[in-house]
C-alpha cells in the first residue's frame, strides 16, 4: 500500500519536525524509551518523553478506532518475540539509534553517522529475514 | 509544560502516523526486509515521506537561533563513526528481522496486539537494561 505509506511517513516526518521546531529535540523512539525509563539521562525531560509515548498510543487508537482497524499480524513464536525485542534493546542503544532517530532524522540531516547506521541496520535485517527463511524461521 | 504538551502532540502524530502506514503490522515490516520473497516497498514509501518533511524542517531549522517553545536545541554531535554504531546498528537489524518490530511500531501495537507487543517491549526494555549494565 505505497499511498497509505506516503501518507503515514509525511505524518511521522511532521510529528519530527514538531519536535525538532518547537522542543529543539530529536524524535528518536528507542532514545524517548530510554529516556522515559531513566535508562539514559540525554534528551526529553521525564515526562515529556512519557508524554510522547502516552501520545504515540492515543494516535495509534485513534486511527484504529475511527479512521480504520490496526492491522497487526505479530511472529507465531514467542522465542522470535523475546529475542528480537532483547536484540533490538540492545543494539538500539549501542548505536545511538533505530529507524526514527538515525533513518528519518539523521539520514534528512545528511547526518554521515546515521546514513551508515540507517544501511547498516537495513543490510543486516534483510540478511537476518533470508538466513531466517533458510533455517526454517520464516513466519 | 509547553514541552510535555508538545511532547504529546509530536507522540500522538507520530503514532497515528505509523497506524496509516501499516508499520504497524510486523509481517508487512518483514516483508519489507524479505528481498528475496514476496517483497514488500511499503517502508521506503514511509521513509521517504518523512525523510521529505524533515530533510525541508532541517533548512528551517538552520535559520531559527532557538526553538519555539526551548531555549535551545538539543541535537545530538555528528561524532565519529566507530564499531559502537555499526556494531550496534548490525545487532538492531537482526532483531528487526527476526520480529518485524522497531521500538516505535512495538509501542503502537500495544493498542492491538497487546500480549504479543508487550513481550517485545519488556524484552526490549531488558536489552536496553542489559546494555545500560555493560556499558557498551
Amino acid at each position: 500500500m505505497p499511498l497509505e505509506g506516503l501518507i503515514g511517513g509525511l505524518l511521522i516526518g511532521l510529528a519530527a519536525a514538531l519536535l525538532l521546531l518547537g522542543s529543539g529535540r530529536i524524535a528518536g523512539i528507542s532514545g524517548i524509551a530510554a529516556r522515559a525509563l531513566t535508562l539514559s539521562k540525554s534528551g526529553l525531560s521525564l515526562p515529556s518523553a512519557w508524554m510522547f509515548l502516552a501520545g504515540l498510543l492515543l494516535g495509534a487508537l485513534g486511527i484504529h478506532s475511527l479512521v480504520a482497524p490496526i492491522q497487526s499480524n505479530f511472529p507465531p513464536s514467542t522465542a522470535l518475540l523475546v529475542a528480537g525485542g532483547a536484540i533490538v534493546g540492545f543494539g538500539t542503544r549501542m548505536g545511538s539509534g533505530c529507524t526514527s532517530g538515525h533513518g528519518v532524522c539523521g539520514m534528512s540531516r545528511l547526518s554521515p553517522r546515521s546514513m551508515i547506521a540507517t544501511l547498516t541496520f537495513i543490510a543486516s535485517g534483510m540478511v537476518t529475514v533470508a538466513l531466517a527463511n533458510m533455517l526454517g524461521w520464516g513466519w | 509544560m509547553r514541552q510535555a504538551i508538545i511532547s504529546l502532540a509530536s507522540g500522538t502524530l507520530f503514532g497515528a502516523g505509523l497506524a496509516i502506514s501499516g508499520m504497524m503490522d510486523p509481517k508487512r515490516v518483514r516483508g519489507f526486509l524479505d528481498i528475496l520473497g514476496d517483497w514488500d516497498p511499503t517502508l521506503a514509501f514511509v521513509m521517504g515521506g518523512a525523510v521529505a518533511v524533515m530533510a525541508a524542517t532541517w533548512l528551517v531549522q538552520n535559520r531559527m537561533a532557538k526553538p519555539a517553545f526551548a531555549d535551545s536545541f538539543n541535537l545530538p554531535g555528528t561524532r565519529m563513526i566507530d564499531h559502537k554504531l555499526i556494531t550496534g546498528a548490525s545487532l538492531f537489524g537482526i532483531g528487526w528481522g527476526l520480529a518485524g518490530l522497531c521500538p516505535g511500531p512495538a509501542f503502537g501495537a500495544l493498542i492491538v496486539e497487546p500480549m504479543s507487543a508487550g513481550i517485545f517491549v519488556v524484552s526490549m526494555v531488558m536489552g536496553m537494561g542489559i546494555h545500560r549494565a555493560t556499558k557498551l
